[in-house]
C-alpha cells in the first residue's frame, strides 16, 4: 500500500513506463509551483523573425551584463568622499590627495583581478545599453508599433530610457574624477538656476555647499539601488506586456492583424535568444578588452579649482549639454535676485525634447481617431508625416549632440567653435524642418516607386527592340505575395470638420480644437501626404493590356 | 563581363561604382600631387652666428617683424623675446608663418637647427630674454610625476585637455596636441608663452615644476605612454567614446542581429 516504500526503480505500478529525468523534474516543479499552465501557455508562444525585432534584445542583454558587472564592482568600490593620500600601484598618482571613491576606482583598475576589464565592460555596456534602447524605440516609432494596444508599453519603454540616462549619469559620477566631478558641478549649477527653489534643492541634494561629502554616497545609493530597482520592475512589466500583446509583425502573405506568424519560443527562440545573449556579451567584452573607456587614472581626482577641456558627459547626456552650450548666457537681475536664463531655459527645454517623442503616439491616435488594434507594422514610407516627424526629432537630437561636442568637433575638423555654436543655434530650429520636408518627399517618392512596381512590374534590365525599331525595357510582373505586401497597408482619409449645421438645421459651433484636428489630419492623410495605392481594378486594367505600356 | 552586367542593377551597384570612383580619384591624386620641394638652402657656416642670423632674419623674417625686429602691423616686435622663443617658433616650423590667421599651426621646420641657432643668437642680441634651456632643465632626473600631474591639471588641462590631446579655443584658435612635442620645445613654450598661450616664467612655475610637468606629459601622452585600458580612441573623452559605442558597438551588434535573424529554423521536408 502507500505506506510501503521501495527504492527499486520500476517496482511501483507494474506496466507503467519509467519517466525520463526531465519529466520528473518538471513534475516536481509543477506540483510545487504550478508552472504547467504557465509553461503550456507560453512555451509555444510565437515570435516573428526580423532583425529589427532584436534591437530590444540587445538592450535587455546589455542591461543584464551591466547588472552582473556592476555587482562585481560594488564589491570593491568605496562610495566615500573621505580624503586619503594615494599609495597604490599607479605611480603618477603617488602622494596625491583624493577621495576614497577615486582611490578605490584606481584600485579596481590596477589592483583588483579583472577589475579594469569588468569596469570597461560595465561602462561600454552602459553606452551600448542606452544606444540600443534609443534605437529600439526608433524602430517601434517608425514602424508604428506603438499604436493600440501598445501605447502603455511605449511609455514604459520611454521611462526605461529616461531612467537609464539618469542611472548612467549617476554611475559616471561615482569615481569622483575630474571629468565626472565637472559634470556634477554642471548639474549643481543647473539646479541652482531654478528660480526660488534652486538653492534649497541644491543644498538638500548635496547636504550643504558644493561639493560637500554627501553627493557620492547618495549617487551610489541611487545608482546601485533605487534606479536599477525601478528599472527592473519596469522591464518586467515591459516584457510581460510584450507577451500579453504578442509581437507585431510585418505585412505579408498569411499575416493578418489577428495572427502571429513566426517561430515558437521553445525551442527556436530560446536557442536564438540564448545564443544572441552570448554574442552580445562577446561583442561588448571584446570592445572592453580592446578600447579604453573613461581612463580615470589620467583624469585625476576631482578638485573644484581644476577643469579640463573636452569635459563632456557620456553621449546620452550630450543633448542637454548641447542645449546649454548653444544657449546665449542671458541673465535677468530683479530685486537683487539673478535669474540665469542661459542655464534655466535649457534645463526646461530638456524635458520638452524628450516629451515631444514620448507623447507622439497619443497625438497620432487623436489625429487619426483610430481606436482599433494594430498588430501589423507600417512601412515607414507609407506614413510619411510620422516618418518625417521622427526624422526631424532625430535631426534635432543630432544637432544638439554636435552642440554638446562643439569643442571636439572644432578641434577635429579645424573649425571655429563660435561658428559651430551659431550653426547649432540656427540649425536646432531649421534642420528639423528641412529634415521633415525632405523625409516626407523621399517617402512619397518611395510610395510612387511601389505603385509603379505593383502596376508595371520590376525593371528587368533587358532592353528589347521592337520590329518597328522602338526600344522598350521589359518589366517583369511581381509575384502575388509581393503584390500583397506592397499593397497591404491601409490608407486613411483625412477627417472632415463635418456639416456647418446639425440635424435641426441650427448652425453648429466648430471649436478651434476640432479645426486644428482637421488640419492636422489633412497634413497626415491629405493629397500631399500620401500616394494612392494601386487598386485591384487599376492592376487588372493595366495587366490586361499584355504588359505593353 | 556577363556576370558584371547581370549585377549592374543591384541595389548596391551605385555604391560600388562610387567607391571605385573615389578610390581612383584619390589614387591619381596621391600619384600626381606635387611633392613639397620648398626648402631653405643650406647656408654656409660662419664664425659669427649673430651676423649669419641677421642675414637669415632679413631674408625670412623682416617682411613681417620689421628690420631690426622692431615689429610691424603684420608681426610683433621681437625685442626681448629671447632665444627660447625663436628656438620654439622656428624649431617647430610655426615661423616663418605661411599665412596670417587665428593661429599659426606647426609644420615642418624650414630652417636647420644650426640656422635656427643663428637666428636665435641674433634675436637674443636685440634685448635680454629667456635663453634656450639645457637638457638638465627640460629632462631632469627623478621628476615628481604626481606634482607634474597636479600642475598640469591646474594650469594646462583647461585648454590642452586632461592628457594634452589638445582642445579648441574661441574663433578657430586652438591648443595643440602635445603628444609629439619635444621636451625642449615644451619647456620653451611654457617659458615664453607662444601665440595664444600664457607664459609661465620661472616665478610662476619653477624650473623643477616645468620639468615635472614635462615628465608627467610624457608618461600619459607620448609614444612611450602606457594605456592599460587598450586603445585610447584619441583621448578626447566621452565624445569619441560615444561615437565609437554607436558606430562600432551598436553597429556590430546590429550586424550580429541581422546574422542571427537570417538563420532561422527550417521545416523538415517530409
Amino acid at each position: 500500500m502507500s505506506t510501503t516504500t521501495t527504492n527499486a526503480p520500476g517496482a511501483g505500478a507494474p506496466g507503467k513506463r519509467k519517466a525520463p529525468a526531465g519529466e520528473k523534474v518538471a513534475d516536481w516543479a509543477d506540483g510545487r509551483l504550478g508552472i504547467y499552465t504557465l509553461a503550456k501557455a507560453n512555451m509555444r508562444k510565437i515570435f516573428p523573425d526580423h532583425w529589427s525585432f532584436m534591437l530590444g534584445e540587445i538592450a535587455l542583454y546589455s542591461f543584464i551584463i551591466i547588472i552582473l558587472t556592476g555587482v562585481y564592482l560594488t564589491l570593491f568600490f568605496t562610495p566615500s568622499m573621505g580624503e586619503i593620500e594615494y599609495h597604490g600601484s599607479y605611480v603618477p598618482m603617488h602622494g596625491v590627495v583624493m577621495s576614497e571613491a577615486y582611490a578605490s576606482t584606481l584600485d579596481i583598475s590596477f589592483d583588483v583581478r579583472g577589475g579594469l576589464l569588468i569596469r570597461q565592460i560595465h561602462h561600454w555596456g552602459a553606452l551600448i545599453f542606452i544606444a540600443a534602447m534609443l534605437m529600439h524605440m526608433m524602430r517601434v516609432f517608425f514602424t508604428g508599433a506603438f499604436r493600440k494596444p501598445r501605447e502603455l508599453n511605449w511609455m514604459f519603454g520611454f521611462l526605461l530610457l529616461i531612467l537609464g540616462m539618469f542611472t548612467g549619469l549617476t554611475g559616471y559620477s561615482l569615481p569622483d574624477d575630474l571629468l565626472s566631478g565637472t559634470g556634477i558641478r554642471f548639474m549643481h549649477g543647473a539646479i541652482l538656476s531654478t528660480p526660488v527653489v534652486g538653492t534649497y534643492v541644491a543644498m538638500f541634494l548635496f547636504g550643504g555647499e558644493f561639493p560637500g561629502h554627501d553627493i557620492i554616497p547618495r549617487f551610489f545609493a541611487i545608482h546601485v539601488l533605487l534606479l536599477p530597482g525601478i528599472m527592473l520592475g519596469l522591464l518586467t512589466a515591459h516584457l510581460i506586456l510584450v507577451f500579453y500583446h504578442k509581437h507585431t509583425q510585418w505585412a505579408g502573405p498569411g499575416k493578418t492583424n489577428k495572427n502571429v506568424v513566426g517561430m515558437p519560443l521553445l525551442p527556436v527562440y530560446m536557442a536564438k535568444a540564448g545564443g544572441f545573449f552570448f554574442l552580445v556579451f562577446g561583442v561588448i567584452a571584446m570592445i572592453a578588452a580592446t578600447f579604453t573607456i573613461n581612463p580615470i587614472w589620467v583624469l585625476g581626482p576631482y578638485r573644484p579649482d581644476q577643469v579640463s577641456t573636452n569635459a563632456q558627459p557620456d553621449w546620452y547626456m550630450g543633448f542637454p549639454e548641447g542645449l546649454i552650450r548653444f544657449m546665449p548666457g542671458w541673465e535677468i537681475n530683479i530685486w537683487g535676485h539673478t535669474l540665469v536664463m542661459g542655464v534655466f531655459i535649457p534645463l526646461m527645454l530638456l524635458p520638452v525634447v524628450l516629451t515631444a517623442i514620448a507623447v507622439y503616439p497619443f497625438v497620432e491616435s487623436w489625429v487619426t481617431g483610430d481606436k482599433r488594434e494594430h498588430h501589423i507594422l507600417d512601412r515607414p514610407r507609407n506614413v510619411p508625416t510620422r516618418t518625417g516627424f521622427g526624422a526631424a526629432w532625430i535631426a534635432a537630437y543630432l544637432v544638439l549632440l554636435i552642440g554638446g561636442g562643439n569643442d571636439v568637433v572644432a578641434q577635429f575638423f579645424h573649425l571655429s567653435i563660435n561658428a559651430i555654436t551659431w550653426f547649432v543655434r540656427i540649425g536646432f530650429f531649421v534642420v528639423p524642418v528641412l529634415t521633415f520636408i525632405i523625409t516626407k518627399r523621399i517617402c512619397l517618392g518611395l510610395q510612387r516607386k511601389d505603385r509603379e512596381k505593383v502596376l508595371h512590374g520590376r525593371e528587368s534590365g533587358i532592353i528589347k527592340r521592337l520590329p518597328h525599331g522602338e526600344f522598350i525595357e521589359v518589366h517583369e510582373p511581381l509575384a502575388q505575395e509581393d503584390l500583397h505586401t506592397l499593397t497591404a497597408h491601409e490608407q486613411y482619409r483625412p477627417t472632415e470638420i463635418g456639416p456647418d449645421t446639425d440635424e435641426h438645421g441650427v448652425r453648429r459651433k466648430v471649436g478651434p480644437v476640432e479645426k486644428l484636428r482637421a488640419r492636422l489630419s489633412k497634413g497626415y492623410y491629405g493629397e500631399d501626404a500620401q500616394i494612392a495605392k494601386p487598386t485591384a481594378e487599376e492592376y487588372k486594367e493595366i495587366t490586361s493590356g499584355h504588359g505593353h505600356h | 563581363m556577363k556576370k558584371l552586367s547581370a549585377r549592374r542593377r543591384h541595389p548596391l551597384a551605385a555604391l560600388v561604382v562610387l567607391l571605385f570612383a573615389l578610390a581612383a580619384t584619390g589614387g591619381l591624386y596621391t600619384a600626381l600631387a606635387p611633392a613639397d620641394e620648398a626648402k631653405a638652402d643650406q647656408g654656409s657656416s660662419s664664425s659669427l652666428a649673430i651676423d649669419e642670423g641677421k642675414k637669415l632674419y632679413t631674408v625670412g623674417c623682416a617682411s613681417c617683424h620689421g628690420t631690426g625686429g622692431k615689429g610691424t602691423s603684420d608681426g610683433p616686435s621681437l625685442t626681448g623675446v629671447g632665444a627660447a622663443a625663436v628656438d620654439f617658433q622656428v624649431g617647430t616650423g610655426r615661423m616663418p608663418a605661411q599665412q596670417p590667421g587665428a593661429q599659426v599651426p606647426k609644420k615642418q621646420a624650414k630652417y636647420t637647427q644650426a640656422e635656427t641657432d643663428q637666428l636665435a643668437a641674433y634675436i637674443a642680441s636685440l634685448g635680454p630674454g629667456p635663453s634656450v634651456p639645457n637638457k638638465e632643465q627640460y629632462d631632469p632626473n627623478g621628476a615628481d610625476l604626481a606634482n607634474g600631474g597636479e600642475l598640469f591639471r591646474t594650469n594646462c588641462a583647461q585648454c590642452h585637455n586632461f592628457t594634452g590631446e589638445g582642445g579648441a579655443l574661441s574663433k578657430g584658435k586652438f591648443a595643440p596636441d602635445l603628444g609629439d612635442v619635444s621636451k625642449k620645445h615644451a619647456y620653451e613654450a611654457m617659458q615664453t608663452g607662444p601665440q595664444n598661450m600664457p607664459s609661465f616664467p620661472d616665478t610662476v612655475l619653477t624650473q623643477k615644476d616645468k620639468g615635472d610637468v614635462i615628465a608627467y606629459l610624457k608618461t600619459v601622452n607620448s609614444d612611450e605612454a602606457e594605456t592599460p585600458g587598450g586603445y585610447k580612441l584619441g583621448g578626447f573623452g566621452p565624445v569619441s567614446e560615444g561615437l565609437f559605442g554607436w558606430v562600432f558597438g551598436l553597429g556590430s551588434l546590429v550586424a550580429v542581429a541581422i546574422w542571427v535573424a537570417a538563420r532561422t529554423a527550417k521545416a523538415k521536408k517530409s
